[in-house]
């Protein structure tokens, strides 16, 4: 075995340059001023032609953002992050909105296709619609005809503040308090862009919605922030998949995502995270501090959340549901895959509000390298939620000796008809599974794909169609070299 | 084929195998027999290439080819296949999924094209049927929940469908009763041909009522210490090991 152990290590070695997703787009950028001051917020909001109610929401946001301190709890370390050397704001110089496909730079289209999205009319065919957000500004949407049809609203969120400012006013932040945490409320001061979502009442969404974010420029934070609306008794499928570029230097990334679902409606959110995660020595990679939560607001609604974690040097994340309505019901899947230095604390929180509320967590951690894996996660039953049921189940997988998989599990009940039910295993892949495979003739990498594969399928079960596909090879991909 | 030369074998810091000569052509079937501990199981991995399982000396020639150090999905490439005692379960990965995966995974290192899952499905389905593996098992995960008689005919088929040139069967018989034990030898022999080499490994001689081999060997405390015909088995099943060990002091 001891033998096994140095392969594995000279093996981790031998990974080296692989990410995938390395390469960087030459676009000229237009930026702010490099740090953070109150005259960043104002130049952000100025960019986007943000009404005055926006720039003093923002101006709010950030005075308090002076006032908090980082948070500290979780299970990860990396150095301080000073927040007065990178650009909060890069667009592409030469792409103002764009009308239609023909018109953006062929450079970022050139990119789009090197990550695999189909921008293209093969996405009706597919039905998906994506709104690319390329750093900072959404430079192409498509399908907006077929979505309006329907009476869909899906558009940049900045688009949204400008042509939808009611709605926004009446959303924005209800979920993800301006004050809820310290980057949630860095993201409220100088969110750049992101995506909206308005499904109408009794309206099933028609496609997939997709949104692909993507940090090209180096040195910058992305600080995008989604906002979706499922009005009553409508249905929506969002997607969402994260690349970033290959780069030594750490970059910060801290989204808020919002869902409201009203009575009976549903909401399933779905997201492959895929950004740099450092090479094998764990130089550079995303800081990906992001807030996601859910509001179940009306009776019978449904919030489920899908995660496909294997990117970032840091994730720390914990998509939630607020289970407000009677009878609404949360879900959280999640597949966290660290390998080599990245530090995964991710988890969620399903607060059990409403009478008859049911939420369900199942969670997949992977560690190989010398990764470390957290999970961490609240159910909270309120007094007045009678009947509230939980079931959770929390599975942890080793590859190798130096890496680690810690379950931290909070439950919290103050009503005595809950029912919370609470699993949690830690396996290694066992030597003689690996042999089983190899002796049939499967590669190392292949047979550790495919039993890592095996062990995440309850999780990847969940993802649309189009997106499972790409999981289960990321899956593979980012655990090439973690066995020896 | 396969000719084994003063094979020497340690796991851990125990010698298990010490000076081990064997030889079996193509086209012929050989029984190792031995008593619990004698190093059965050991030959049977230190064949397929198992880590752990480290030559200290000798050699294993396979069509001329020493398989010392060659990682074990290479040896399986090459035509080696290991039947096992314990057939491993894998949670959430089907058996036809993994069928896939492993045929295709053959076929790439045979230089041969992967076939589709329509291929496979239509090569499993011909082969699974003789050997009464349903299409509810293949759906389930591999050898989760499955029963001893399931998984040793998984792996009989399994055989049938990698087209091994060296079969090793290690301990087939254990947990079968007599009906499945008839279906997995009928699989065996339906395999038997000129190009191909089988090493059966057994503690009893039953198996050997259904599976004929040409040769029988003792293997007793990491040596071959007696071989003959197929009369030696019932020879063993009469006198017992340990007479067959004096015997052979």
């Amino acid at each position: 075995m001891s033998s096994a152990a140095a392969e594995t290590k000279s093996q981790v070695a031998a990974i080296g340059e692989k990410y995938k997703y390395g390469f960087v787009t030459d676009i000229e950028m237009e930026r702010a001023p490099k740090g953070l001051s109150a005259d960043t917020v104002r130049y952000v909001s100025a960019k986007k032609n943000e009404p005055e109610w926006m720039l003093e929401w923002r101006l709010g946001a950030f005075k308090r953002w002076g006032e908090m301190k980082e948070p500290s709890w979780a299970r990860v370390h990396y150095p301080k992050i000073d927040y007065q050397a990178a650009y909060y704001y890069a667009a592409p110089k030469n792409t103002p909105l764009k009308q239609s496909l023909d018109e953006v730079d062929p450079k970022l289209l050139e990119t789009y296709k090197k990550l695999g999205i189909p921008l293209s009319e093969q996405m009706a065919l597919a039905g998906v619609a994506v709104d690319a957000v390329f750093d900072s500004v959404s430079v192409a949407t498509t399908f907006k005809d077929k979505l309006n049809e329907a009476g869909v609203i899906f558009c940049p969120i900045s688009e949204a503040i400008r042509d939808y400012p009611e709605m926004v006013k009446q959303y924005l932040g209800t979920v993800v308090p301006v004050t809820d945490n310290f980057f949630a409320t860095l993201n409220a001061a100088v969110f750049s862009d992101g995506t909206f979502v308005y499904v109408p009442k009794g309206v099933r969404c028609p496609m997939e919605l997709s949104t692909y974010f993507r940090i090209n420029a180096s040195e910058t934070g992305q600080f995008e922030r989604t906002l979706i609306i499922a009005d009553e008794g409508s249905y929506v499928s969002y997607l969402e998949g994260c690349t970033a570029p290959k780069r030594d230097e750490n970059q910060l990334h801290a989204a808020v995502v919002e869902l409201i679902a009203l009575e009976g409606a549903e909401i399933k959110y779905s997201t492959v995270q895929n950004w740099y995660p450092g090479d094998e020595n764990g130089l550079g990679g995303i800081f990906n501090f992001v807030t996601k939560r859910g509001d179940c607001r009306g009776a019978r609604s449904k919030i489920s959340w899908t995660q496909v974690e294997t990117g970032s040097a840091i994730t720390w994340k914990y998509p939630s549901c607020i289970l407000r309505g009677d009878g609404s019901v949360g879900e959280f899947y999640s597949i966290a895959i660290a390998n080599h230095y990245q530090q995964a604390d991710t988890g969620t929180k399903m607060i059990h509000i409403g009478k008859n509320t049911r939420s369900r967590i199942i969670s997949k951690g992977i560690s190989a390298g010398k990764a470390h894996n957290t999970y961490r996660g609240l159910v909270s039953v309120l007094g007045k939620a009678e009947n509230a049921r939980n079931f959770t189940q929390c599975d942890s997988l080793l590859i190798g000796k130096e890496c680690g998989a810690h379950t931290v599990p909070y439950i919290e009940s103050r009503n005595p008809s809950a029912r919370i039910e609470h699993e949690a295993t830690t396996s290694k892949i066992a030597e003689d599974q690996l042999f089983y495979c190899l002796q049939r003739g499967l590669g190392q990498e292949e047979a550790v794909a495919l039993i890592v594969n095996g062990f995440c399928k309850e999780v990847l079960q969940q993802l649309p169609m189009e997106f499972a596909v790409e999981a289960q090879k990321l899956v593979g991909i980012s655990l090439e070299g973690s066995v020896g | 084929m396969l000719e084994i030369k003063n094979l020497h074998v340690r796991v851990g810091d125990k010698d298990i195998l010490k000076g081990l000569n064997l030889t079996v052509g193509a086209g012929q079937v050989h029984a190792i027999m031995g008593p619990n501990g004698s190093g059965k199981s050991t030959l049977s991995y230190v064949l397929a290439g198992r880590a752990g399982y480290d030559v200290t000396d000798g050699a294993i020639l396979y069509n001329g080819e020493n398989l010392v150090g060659m990682p074990p999905e290479e040896r399986a490439a090459k035509g080696v296949f290991l039947a096992m005692q314990y057939p491993v379960e894998i949670p959430g990965v089907t058996t036809m999924m993994f069928l896939k995966s492993a045929l295709n995974a053959l076929a790439r290192a045979r230089g041969q094209s992967e076939m589709d899952a329509i291929a496979v499905l239509k090569a499993v389905r011909k082969k699974a049927a003789t050997l009464n593996v349903s299409e509810e098992m293949l759906k389930r995960a591999l050898n989760v929940g499955f029963s001893g008689g399931e998984k040793k005919r998984l792996e009989i088929l399994q055989m049938a469908l990698f087209e091994p040139k060296l079969a090793i069967l290690d301990e087939t018989d254990s947990g079968l009763d007599i009906d499945a034990l008839k279906l997995v030898a009928e699989g065996v022999n339906s395999l038997r041909s000129p190009e191909r080499a089988m090493l059966v490994i057994t503690h009893y001689q039953r198996l050997l009522d259904y599976i004929v081999p040409d040769r029988v060997h003792v293997l007793s405390n990491g040596r071959i210490i007696k071989e003959g015909g197929k009369e030696l088995a019932l020879e063993l099943e009469a006198k017992g090991y340990e007479q067959i060990v004096k015997d052979a002091a």
